[in-house]
């Protein structure tokens, strides 16, 4: 978990650099215009490494070791269950529909958003009763 | 249904497949949350709007084949050059990269049963089919589809002067992909991260799933950005907004960054994918590990952070940009570019070559972008970018990026993962006709672009006339594009082949490296049946060559620290005897 961590933090103290740069050229009022928009750019970036980066070395100095950070594990060490992987759905379809017709009510008036939104409202619904109800088979 | 996915067992014995149950017909494809489903319909959605926008190029260049050509109106070829281009960069190469083949492959090779979140993962699809034939289907407005370039400048793409309703269907369609491709980054970071088999360490996962991690990463910073602009553009034509027009004290060169911040990382996003797909074929075919596995790994990474303050490289002639900034970190990033360059001969340096269809397309990309990269270097300086933007220098320059990425690198990750995807062999010769079609066509094509450049032809322009002297070139271009066309159609003509009568692939056909042979072609529901125990990046040849160990252990640590002298010759003659 460690590596994974210090990627989004490198990347992430790479754009603080950037910002940082930026901005400091930016305190020659010639420049002002040209670099504040790449000034907040990049310090977001910087935030967006940030969080899951510090979230990940957080956790890598408190969970338990897993076998798919140890150079010398065997298969049977990770044997057991991986995770809950949903069979098939329809509700992603569903749900894929409602964003065209929202999106699209963008050009085309605010009517096929109306069939987006209840279309939308009951595939969020029929993914959570889905979830509840499939368990484990 | 919902599976609890198991670990594989070490097993040697085959279980009995699962019985299928459930829906049938196009109902199960739909349905479908199954990582290998999704990426096989990706891969072949973008692949038909890659032909949509190759037959868009060919009726371009036909009509620039001669001085004052009237083979299509201007209005159309203004459409026809702003959706050739969304659709190669939008709908093609990068959902072909990391929607298609990532899709595919990603969860494969570090051994897991399925994407982090197959629902998103689907979901995903959804929106990205959705957007893509919104975007197409601005043809069929009153107006035309959008006709602004794919860059979509202010103040050209505002409602005065790109009226209609097929400019808002790009823009939407641009909003919709980009949720799809935000959501599929996400997923290939989160299943590499958390889903890999017990040994895979992030420092033995293949140089293609890291590279599609630093991809997912590149899609989180710059996909939200662009959102974000295509938002404001569409206050700006529908709700009287002015954050674009000087009208109301807004600032046109605001889209531009903006839209390059998007734009420069998903150049990388549209290339890492390739560089991968070319550094798993490259060692395959030349029988070696590949020659400093660190160092391509920390190159991605670079290019990955280089790659998000480059952005104004594209706008060193509006005069409000940071020249020394922008032309110092642009030369900065062929830097990781050169290394990897440089690992990539090294992987093939003494190596026992065999030149399969993938190697040629993976040869061929080495070639390609490195013209189109050294003439990138060129670009990277202002004064020669002040001769040359907007001229013919530029296209043919980010052609032969884009193409020898997109194209080249593609197709050689096509040829070299369609027996696992499809659980069938593509006919060699028909393969290798493609190659050398599109080699030779390609060069037809792009050198004379060139030329042009140098002798100011500008971009988008509809009509030349006779006087300007760019007759001659531009016929040899269009030569070329009808050879590249011709490439394209036999490789359609060899997927109908394989599709109608079928070799049957064995699971490891190329004698590969990665855990993605290590399992059936087609692979079964969640993978993988047993899997060889992981003990360096390449754990399939080490279970499949255990006599290579020792020398393997020397030529994988050769370039670190750890490292020992490698020794200087492999052993050719009895490599890949599976």
């Amino acid at each position: 978990m460690k590596i994974e961590a210090r990627l989004m933090l490198f990347i992430s103290g790479f754009c603080a650099v950037a910002a940082a740069i930026f901005w400091g050229a930016g305190l020659n009022r010639a420049y002002r215009t040209m670099t504040s928009g790449g000034t907040i750019m990049l310090g977001a970036c910087c935030l967006l490494g940030l969080l899951p980066g510090g979230y990940y070395l957080w956790w890598s100095k408190r969970m338990t070791p897993r076998p798919e950070d140890n150079p010398e594990a065997t298969q049977a060490q990770g044997a057991g269950v991986i995770g809950v992987f949903p069979g098939n759905s329809i509700w992603p379809f569903v749900l894929g529909v409602s964003a065209l017709l929202i999106a699209l009510s963008l050009v085309f008036g605010f009517w096929t958003a109306i069939f987006g939104l209840t279309l939308a409202i009951s595939a969020v619904i029929g993914v959570i009763v889905e979830s509840r109800r499939g368990g484990v088979v | 249904m919902t599976l609890l996915a198991e670990r594989p067992g070490v097993l040697d014995e085959p279980h009995e497949p699962e019985p299928e149950h459930g829906p049938t017909g196009i109902l199960k494809w739909i349905t479908s949350t199954d990582h290998k489903v999704i990426g096989k319909s990706y891969l072949i959605t973008s692949l038909v709007f890659f032909c949509l926008a190759g037959v868009m190029a060919i009726l371009m260049r036909t009509q620039l084949a001669s001085p004052d050509s009237t083979v299509v109106s201007q209005h159309t070829y203004n459409e026809l050059f702003t959706m050739h281009g969304s659709l190669m960069l939008y709908l093609f190469a990068g959902p072909f990269a990391f929607g298609g083949l990532a899709n595919y492959i990603v969860p494969l090779q570090v051994g897991a049963p399925d994407m982090a979140f197959p629902r998103l993962n689907a979901l995903s699809y959804w929106l990205y089919l959705g957007g893509g034939i919104t975007m197409v289907a601005g043809f069929l407005t009153v107006g035309g589809a959008a006709d602004f370039g794919w860059v979509a400048y202010a103040p050209l793409s505002d409602a005065v002067n790109s009226p209609g309703a097929g400019p808002d269907m790009w823009i939407v369609a641009l909003i919709l992909t980009g949720f799809s491709a935000i959501f599929t980054g996400v997923n290939i970071c989160v299943t590499v991260f958390y889903l890999r088999a017990p040994g895979m360490t992030m420092f033995r996962v293949p140089i293609f799933t890291w590279n599609m991690v630093v991809t997912g990463i590149l899609i989180l910073i710059a996909f939200p950005v662009l959102t974000a602009a295509l938002i404001m553009l569409w206050a700006d034509r529908h709700l009287g907004t002015h954050i674009y027009s000087v009208a109301g004290g807004g600032v046109p060169v605001l889209w531009q960054n903006l839209f390059w911040f998007f734009g420069h990382p998903e150049v990388y996003i549209l290339a890492l994918p390739y560089f991968g797909m070319v550094t798993e074929v490259l060692p395959v075919f030349s029988r070696k590990p590949v020659f400093g596995y660190r160092g391509m790994v920390f190159a991605t990474i670079s290019i990955g952070a280089l790659s998000t303050s480059v952005w104004a490289h594209h706008m060193f002639t509006t005069g409000v940009v940071l020249l020394p900034f922008f032309s110092l970190m642009s030369y900065l990033i062929a830097v990781p570019t050169g290394i990897k360059f440089f690992n990539w001969i090294g992987t093939m340096w003494r190596g026992s070559l065999k030149f399969d269809t993938p190697m040629l397309f993976a040869v061929g990309f080495l070639i390609v972008f490195l013209f189109g990269g050294v003439t990138g270097v060129f670009l990277a300086s202002p004064p020669i970018d002040f001769a040359t933007h907007d001229t013919y220098f530029v296209v043919a320059h980010f052609h032969e990026v884009l193409f020898g990425s997109a194209v080249f690198g593609g197709f050689a990750g096509l040829y070299y993962w369609y027996p696992k995807m499809f659980g069938r062999m593509l006919r060699e010769s028909l393969g290798k006709a493609s190659f050398w079609f599109m080699f030779v066509g390609f060069w037809v094509t792009f050198m004379p672009q060139y030329l042009l450049g140098l002798r100011g032809m500008p971009r988008r322009i509809a009509e030349y006339s006779a006087s300007t002297g760019w007759t001659s070139l531009n016929r040899i271009s269009t030569v070329g594009a009808y050879l590249l066309f011709t490439a394209v159609a036999i490789m359609v003509v060899n997927f109908y082949v394989s599709w109608r009568r079928p070799v049957q692939a064995p699971g490891n056909p190329w004698d590969g490296h990665t855990l993605e042979w290590a399992t059936s072609s087609p692979p079964p529901h969640h993978n993988f049946f047993r899997l060889p125990p992981i003990r360096s990046e390449r754990p399939l040849w080490d279970f499949n060559h255990p006599e290579h160990t020792t020398r393997k252990h020397a030529e994988a640590l050769a370039g670190t620290s750890r490292g020992a002298t490698p020794e200087p010759a492999p052993v050719p003659e009895e490599a890949g005897t599976t």
